[in-house]
């Protein structure tokens, strides 16, 4: 639902996850996440406030009503759940249905936050998804969070308690990589294998071995999927845009600090999110955000916006604050919403020091089995140092193309390409920055790092365990 | 209706037997990593590229028939 | 001169084509190794290490089926088609020709598995060719013990030669497997190799914005 927004709010007072910096909030739609606050939701309050989840009238039922609602799945690729689920229910053998919490992402905390408040919409989505493909056997794959898993085992206790479930889920780790939540990498871990990405020449679904086939899907997908069997497709479309229905979870991380997860339409215009304002005027000897200028907000002035998270791509503050968070609109843009990281960098950073500390990261996720991968993406990480750094190479841009084109397509999973794809779009957009870099300048005065990177690269092949 | 030469990036360890008996069709890049043609293989070439899938010491290679 | 001594024909040939079979399976593994390991032969092209690997590895089988098939045939010792297959079954020096028999049946493994490799998995496949380090020491070990000939004089010259050969091979493949670097550590070692020495940290890791630090500091 596109048209005039105002912020949404005003939120509750946030009930921080034990441990974790990042708060739920509220506002925009409700359909996710409760009203009452970031309070995890029980079995009981659950039953309560949606109903229970109806019988199913057959697989092919409730698959047709998932094609009218226009679901994609909400991982990030975005792909029709329908197409997944009729896929999985027409194979050969009934499949091992996965929910997909790994989150790898660093900027996203969204799948934990929806995991650990309404799990049992998730848990009620692998229901509903084991029944339309005839699957025995279910799986919640989680990052390693000790809380998190008890919090899972009493949900599930809880429905086990009322025989709610006809597949029991069964909770598995993720390792706490970037790659960990890929598809077949997921397939991998639930074979016993370290979470690796493996080669699929045959598309289809991942297989855990000869003949066990996975139906991944992304929690936020499950509990969408558990409110389409309860509500129907229609339901589903009053929000949304008719290309893109729907609501989705969203990581917004504004211009002074704060962080959060909002559950809004999709289309909704993106200064809504942010925050965003009117343009300011550009201090001289400085680089505005891709040239376009700056653009005030309400958590202070902004440059650029990243969409997408980190194989997402920036976006001129200027250029966001006129689009929607919708794939239609950013797709021409080099852009797509992927899994709902909207993150607003500040005026006082550098755009390509933030890019350049990412892409290290990004180059050490790396699985390191295939060569243009584990030789490429360092060598662009360390250019792009050069360029954030006070004295650039002048090959630098050049390597930095040529590498781009080599490792685009050449590996088994897409993490060259998102990474290039985040890459490049810095280097269009912080074009004036490293203008300034050439001539020995930078406009970023806070030193502080912006964007979120967890410590410790993966040391040794069990790090993949 | 064709074949294409494609690679399994995860086994290949760059050893570049495939760009020496195929050059025609197998190019490496400057890490000494296969770049595969984009199109299927044409017939005359076909015989090259099974010898280079036969010869990969990784067993990296594949022919696969393309609809 | 010492070596093979003046018999039947047949017993000759086997010998003589024991002696090859035993050269070229030597070099056969050398070559595997060389392989394995992206070795390359001087001079040559890079194919030429397999190409080599696979058509001596021919040649050794039609050595090894001669030194077989005239061995069942030589009327001089009793050594019956069963006992070249069935180990430690022979009634002439059943623990010496056992182990060629053994030999022999891991050889048939590897041959069957290779002209078959397209049907089988890629792991299946190597886990069986790695049943190669196996069959040659086998194949050392029968050479010894079935005649006298490889115990004295220009055979053990030979026999010697063949096992040194494979153990320098075996020693140049192991040190470059200790060398190789895990495959989680690859991007960081060439992140560390690609970040010039100064003021950023010594290990991979996350760089502190600080350290990526602006010409700001550097003066304007």
């Amino acid at each position: 639902m596109t048209g005039s927004l105002t912020l949404p709010g005003p939120f509750p007072a946030p009930v921080p996850m034990a441990g974790d910096p990042m708060a739920a909030q509220f506002g925009g739609l409700q359909r996710l996440l409760p009203a009452s606050g970031a309070v995890p939701v029980d079995l009981r309050a659950h039953l309560e406030r949606y109903g229970a989840l109806p019988r199913p009238d057959g697989p092919g039922r409730i698959i047709a009503e998932v094609e009218a609602a226009g679901l994609t799945g909400r991982g990030g690729a975005a792909f029709p759940t329908y197409r997944k689920l009729a896929a999985a229910a027409n194979g050969d053998q009934a499949p091992v249905v996965a929910g997909n919490g790994a989150e790898g992402e660093p900027a996203s905390s969204k799948d934990r936050s929806l995991l650990w408040i309404s799990p049992h919409l998730v848990l009620d989505g692998l229901q509903v998804v084991a029944q339309a493909t005839g699957s025995r056997s279910a799986v919640l794959y989680v990052p390693r969070r000790p809380q998190l898993h008890q919090r899972l085992g009493q949900a599930i206790a809880e429905r086990a308690a009322v025989g709610l479930d006809a597949a029991r889920a069964e909770l598995r780790e993720a390792p706490d990589r970037f790659l960990a939540g890929q598809e077949s990498a997921l397939a991998g871990r639930l074979a016993g294998r370290p979470a690796l990405p493996s080669y699929r020449p045959v598309r289809g679904l991942p297989r855990t071995g000869p003949g066990r086939p996975v139906l991944v899907q992304n929690v936020e997908t499950l509990a969408h999927l558990a409110l389409i069997a309860r509500y129907g497709a229609g339901w589903f479309r009053t929000a949304g845009t008719a290309d893109e229905p729907g609501s989705m979870l969203a990581t917004l991380h504004l211009a002074d600090g704060q962080r959060s997860v909002v559950e809004v339409p999709i289309g909704i215009p993106l200064a809504g999110l942010l925050g965003l304002g009117g343009q300011l005027p550009v201090p001289p000897g400085r680089a505005g955000g891709g040239g376009d200028g700056l653009i005030t907000s309400t958590a202070g002035p902004v440059q650029a916006v990243l969409v997408g998270g980190y194989h997402g791509a920036w976006l001129p503050a200027a250029q966001a604050a006129r689009l929607p968070l919708a794939s239609a609109a950013l797709r021409p843009l080099g852009a797509a919403v992927g899994a709902g990281v909207v993150a607003a960098l500040p005026a006082d950073r550098c755009g390509l020091a933030e890019t350049a500390r990412v892409a290290r990261y990004l180059a050490l996720e790396s699985a390191g089995q295939c060569g243009p991968c584990f030789n490429g993406l360092p060598r662009m990480a360390a250019a792009l140092g050069h360029l954030a750094g006070p004295t650039p190479d002048p090959r630098a841009r050049a390597d930095l193309d040529r590498w781009a084109g080599l490792v685009t397509g050449r590996g088994a999973c897409h993490h060259p390409d998102g990474s290039v794809r985040f890459i490049g779009s810095a280097l269009r957009v912080f074009a004036a920055e490293a203008g300034l870099h050439e001539r020995g300048r930078c406009s970023g005065t806070n030193p502080q790092p912006f964007l979120p990177l967890p410590d410790g690269p993966p040391l040794d092949d069990t790090d993949w365990s | 209706m064709g074949k294409q030469l494609r690679v399994d990036p995860t086994a290949c360890a760059g050893h570049g037997l495939c760009a020496e008996l195929a050059p025609e069709l197998v190019g490496l890049d400057e890490w000494g990593y296969p770049i595969m043609p984009d199109r299927p293989v044409p017939r005359p070439l076909e015989r090259t590229a099974r010898r280079a899938v036969t010869d990969c010491p990784a067993l990296a290679l594949a022919l696969t028939r393309v609809p | 001169m010492s070596g093979i001594t003046q018999t039947t024909a047949s017993w000759y040939a086997s010998r003589a084509t024991g002696v090859v079979a035993l050269v070229l399976l030597t070099a056969v593994v050398i070559l595997g190794m060389l392989v394995n390991r992206q070795g390359r032969l001087p001079g040559l092209p890079r194919f030429a290490v397999t190409g080599l690997h696979r058509n001596v590895s021919l040649l050794s089988v039609v050595f090894l089926a001669i030194h077989v098939l005239t061995a069942i045939v030589d009327p001089y010792v009793t050594i019956g088609v069963a006992a070249t297959v069935i180990p430690f079954t022979s009634p002439y020096r059943p623990f010496w020709l056992g182990l060629g028999a053994l030999s022999l049946d891991l050889i048939a493994a590897l041959i069957v598995t290779s002209l078959a490799r397209a049907l089988m998995s890629r792991r299946a496949w190597r886990s069986i060719h790695w049943l190669a380090y196996a069959a040659w020491p086998l194949a050392v070990g029968h050479s010894t013990g079935s005649s006298a000939d490889m115990q004295s004089g220009v055979l053990l010259g030979v026999l010697i030669g063949c096992v040194l050969a494979a153990c320098a091979a075996a020693a140049w493949r192991l040190s470059r497997a200790a060398r190789e670097i895990p495959r989680a550590r690859r991007a960081a070692a060439t992140l560390t190799q690609m970040t010039p020495a100064g003021p950023r940290p010594a290990s991979p890791g996350i760089v502190p914005a600080d350290r990526l630090m602006t010409a700001q500091e550097a003066g304007r």
